[in-house]
């Protein structure tokens, strides 16, 4: 089969949603941890106070992940959920490389340096 | 109210939303926000960190759907994935700049444009004349029609690119898919034909959700047991409302969806200002 556009979107399209429900899959077994947890009132939503150290880096959710921690798990479902569409346009650069279109290799390499540098750096 | 009642609650209305959203092609995150903020009095920075997350869900779970059909154009929306992720990071960065009621009144403005573009009439009106920037930019394609396939080139390119930037920073600043403002960049700026704008649209909604959730969620405004039950419920209502959706009678749940929307935007305005 040669490489052509409906191709990269039927490809794109089966990631996407296998990256979702993978997410969702993650999100809900942290979430019913969660909630066999925690039986307390509901928590403070109404005032701003931001999230925990714990939640905020790659390396903290992974060691809260291993020790079972149940946010942590629901934070890593929803980083997986983050990187599904990042993961489409990977796969765009890889067939538009395979159509041999340098323009839109270039175009999709800019908007993944994009994505790149707002997950990182911004 | 308990955790446990709190998430279960949440995540029925969730559904509501996710389900109504696919059902009047409206999407359900434009509506999650004041869902929250006013029902369940959330702050409204946790609400926009939620409906992000859900918007990239929905996105991402329609997307496979959507290929079939045929329409979607993935150079398309590649190249205005540029306009709108730079939007959305900007966009972002606004949030943690500009006051709460100035996000509220802008968000209630968007609700009340949403609204009113869902019951516009469609354009549908495809010129073939070719924008000398579009073919270099390969901005063309071909859509099955009911009498064989049917070319399109894009026109108005730098206005229909611009129209992205601001619907990516909108994005950004009020966690939502933007689609109506992307649905008008292409269909009214760049005359394309209206199935191609909406196909596309959701494509570049999960792209551009996703240049501003680092910043969202660096910032603390994914609160994991927050987002859980609406994320679930949302993906779930608007899963199942794409099954719906060949069956059901659109136009009038458009119109009773579409007031809802604008109910919910008078509040969040008049909220917002008596907030200032």
């Amino acid at each position: 089969m040669t490489w052509n556009d409906k191709r990269i979107e039927t490809l794109v399209g089966v990631m996407l949603r296998t990256g979702v429900l993978l997410a969702a899959a993650v999100v809900l077994t942290g979430g019913v941890l969660y909630l066999a947890q925690n039986r307390g009132p509901r928590p403070d939503y109404e005032h701003f106070h931001g999230e925990p150290a714990r939640l905020m880096s790659l390396s903290a959710i992974g060691h809260g992940v291993m020790t079972g921690d149940a946010r942590s798990i629901i934070m890593l479902g929803l980083l997986l959920l983050i990187a599904t569409p990042v993961a489409r346009v990977g796969m765009c650069i890889v067939g538009f490389l395979m159509e041999r279109d340098k323009l839109y290799v270039a175009v999709s390499s800019v908007v993944m340096a994009i994505l790149v540098y707002s997950l990182f750096f911004h | 109210m308990n955790e446990l009642w709190f998430a279960v609650i949440l995540c029925v209305s969730s559904l509501g939303a996710g389900l109504l959203g696919a059902l009047s092609g409206l999407g359900g995150g434009v509506v999650i926000v004041p869902l929250l903020t006013i029902v369940f009095h959330v702050d409204i920075h946790y609400a926009i960190g939620a409906s992000l997350v859900s918007v990239i869900a929905t996105s991402s779970g329609a997307a496979a759907a959507y290929v079939r059909e045929g329409f979607s154009n993935i150079r398309v929306g590649m190249f205005l994935e540029i306009a709108t992720t730079v939007g959305a990071v900007v966009g972002a960065w606004l949030t943690t700049r500009v006051p709460t009621q100035a996000i509220g009144i802008i968000f209630g403005l968007v609700l009340l444009y949403s609204a009113y573009s869902s019951l516009r009439m469609r354009h549908e009106e495809i010129t073939v004349k070719p924008d000398p920037l579009a073919l270099r930019l390969k901005l063309q394609g071909e859509m099955p029609t009911t009498d064989g396939t049917q070319a399109y080139v894009a026109q108005r390119v730098p206005l229909g690119f611009g129209l992205m930037w601001v619907a990516g920073a909108l994005s950004g600043l009020l966690g939502i898919g933007s689609g109506a403002v992307k649905v008008i960049a292409m269909d009214q700026a760049m005359r394309l034909p209206f199935k191609v704008s909406t196909t596309t649209s959701n494509f570049m909604i999960g792209v551009t959700a996703a240049a501003s959730a680092g910043l969202y969620w660096r910032s603390g405004y994914m609160a994991p047991s927050l987002v859980m039950p609406v994320m679930l419920g949302v993906l779930a209502g608007s899963l199942l409302g794409s099954k719906l959706l060949v069956r059901a009678q659109v136009r009038t749940l458009k119109i009773v969806f579409s007031l809802v929307i604008v109910a919910m935007g008078i509040e969040m305005i008049v909220k917002s200002v008596k907030g200032f």
